[in-house]
């Protein structure tokens, strides 16, 4: 068995009094996804803080890559990428120019052609040579996921990938991470949706008041509650079904 | 890691110079209020003032500069504050590259920005009357002390746009250096101040950097003065540098 790509173990942080992480552990499998589950201010961020090296944690153990963040901090950063809550992206310089920039700096050969290729993975082609201000969301985001993957990081952050999108963006945003973890990369997500959760992780752990509370595959998780009972309910269209069905699921936000 | 930290910074610097050449109106609103300063003390003021044997836009241009930079600076607190509110400062540190390099492209954006803004502003000076029978060497000694004042400010800069809450408080801080000038001889000869406040005006660094720009303008010896004035830039210098790696490391860390 290889290694865990990540290892987190009795991990603690505190701002001032307020005890923000009270001792976390989970370790995540190499090319899986795990989502990070909680609410607002559960912790989620720091932890993913703490990991990308961003933020000392207090107490505790937690290892990236077999690197361990506290003292091998640019090793660790040669192993992942993150992607923050808000699309870190330059809004004055163009798609295109983004992803140029971050290609130099992690000192790969043909930066040009790593971001024509991912303009043309992310649908964003059309608006390649356009200033980031004029994006929409969903294609702020797409770049911002885009800009992740230069130079192929075996583990990938992805804070609230899909806050503030529309059920569209939200789709793109899966499929790409879907094919990440296809590729053999690790994915941590923190998300505050059960669906998303749901969708895409092979493991979820749910993290409430800075502890990990159970820590399980879906399956795992819903036999913590009693078996299901069986009920007949008629099956109502969901509100996302009759939205898909008017705009076209596979129309893509590119020009918005 | 810290192989990287040269072409890591010229990376990020070709990106904030790009910043600068798509805003250009950031550097025009720079000079502008210099220029206005000049016209308006040089064509209103400037009769009633007594400056000696040079006219009086020549006798104004030094100070004038120095209020230019302290103007521009600012916007190196605000593209930092802004680069750290829009969280490509994060992208930044968590990749891996050199982490000092993030920081003086800023630095050196502002010295190339601050630059342009002065040599702005002496063209108008220049259309104005001013005058200089400066030779090579000390146009070059004047550029010197320009790029040092600028970079000791900048890093003063450097200290709001980390801790900053907003980008109002990331560029205040510079209202007070742009005042500093109003006292000192920047304007008048200090000889016509009171006591207390002549004593004030010939022990702050403005006067000492503005007579040593004036004296190599006027192709005049420059004394000991030169030295009071690079004292005072080195020391602002290393001492806002100190405290502004202080920051950033507790920043990033």
């Amino acid at each position: 068995m290889t290694a865990p790509a990540i290892r987190v173990r009795g991990l603690r942080k505190s701002y001032g009094k307020l005890e923000v992480l009270r001792g976390v552990d989970f370790e995540v499998a190499r090319g899986s996804i795990f989502a990070l589950l909680g609410s607002n201010g559960a912790g989620k961020t720091t932890v993913v803080r703490i990991l990308s090296t961003l933020l000392k944690a207090d107490a505790g153990e937690a290892e990236v890559n077999g690197f361990a963040v506290a003292g091998q901090g640019a090793d660790v950063r040669e192993s992942i990428s993150l992607t923050g809550q808000f699309a870190a992206v330059d809004e004055i310089l163009t798609g295109r120019e983004n992803l140029v920039l971050v290609a130099r700096l992690r000192h790969l050969k043909n930066p040009g052609g790593i971001a024509d290729g991912l303009l043309e993975r992310f649908a964003l082609t059309g608006a390649g040579a356009r200033k980031v201000s004029t994006y929409s969301g969903g294609m702020r985001r797409r770049l911002d996921i885009a800009m992740s993957l230069i130079g192929d990081p075996q583990v990938i952050f992805l804070d609230e990938p899909t806050t503030g999108l529309d059920p569209q963006a939200r789709n793109d945003v899966w499929k790409a991470v879907e094919e990440l973890a296809e590729q053999g990369a690790t994915v941590l997500l923190t998300t505050q949706y059960l669906d998303e959760a749901e969708h895409l992780a092979d493991r979820i752990a749910i993290l409430h008041e800075g502890r990990v509370l159970v820590n399980g595959t879906l399956a795992e998780l819903k036999q913590l509650l009693p078996p299901a009972k069986v009920e007949y309910v008629e099956k109502q269209p969901t509100l996302e079904d009759v939205f898909f069905s008017l705009v076209g699921a596979g129309s893509r936000g590119e020009g918005r | 890691m810290s192989n990287h930290f040269v072409s890591d910074s010229s990376v990020l610097l070709g990106r904030s110079l790009r910043h600068i050449t798509r805003s250009l109106d950031t550097i025009i609103t720079t000079t502008i209020t210099p220029i206005v300063m000049l016209l308006l003390f040089t064509y209103v003021l400037g009769g009633a003032i007594n400056s000696g044997s040079e006219s009086y836009v020549t006798y104004l241009l030094p100070g004038i500069l120095l209020i230019t930079i302290a103007s521009g600076i600012a916007y190196t607190a605000f593209r930092l504050f802004l680069d750290l509110k829009g969280g490509i400062f994060e992208r930044f540190q968590s990749m891996p590259i050199a982490r000092s390099a993030v920081l003086w492209a800023h630095v050196l954006t502002s010295v190339i920005a601050n630059l342009i803004s002065v040599a702005v502003v002496v063209l108008v000076a220049f259309a104005m009357g001013f005058r200089t029978s400066a030779g090579l060497l000390a146009w070059l000694a004047v550029l010197g002390i320009v790029v040092l004042f600028t970079l000791a400010l900048t890093w003063i800069a450097v200290i709001p746009g980390l801790t900053a809450k907003s980008a109002d408080g990331a560029s205040a801080f510079s209202y007070p250096l742009i005042f500093l000038p109003f006292v000192s001889s920047a304007f008048v000869p200090t000889g016509t101040m009171p006591g207390p406040v002549r004593a004030f005006a010939e022990h702050q660094p403005v006067t000492s950097i503005v007579n040593t720009i004036r004296d190599l303008f006027a192709e005049r010896p420059v004394g000991s003065g030169i030295w009071t004035a690079l004292a005072w830039c080195v020391g602002i210098l290393v001492v806002a540098y100190v405290f502004a790696n202080v920051i950033y490391r507790r920043k990033i860390s």
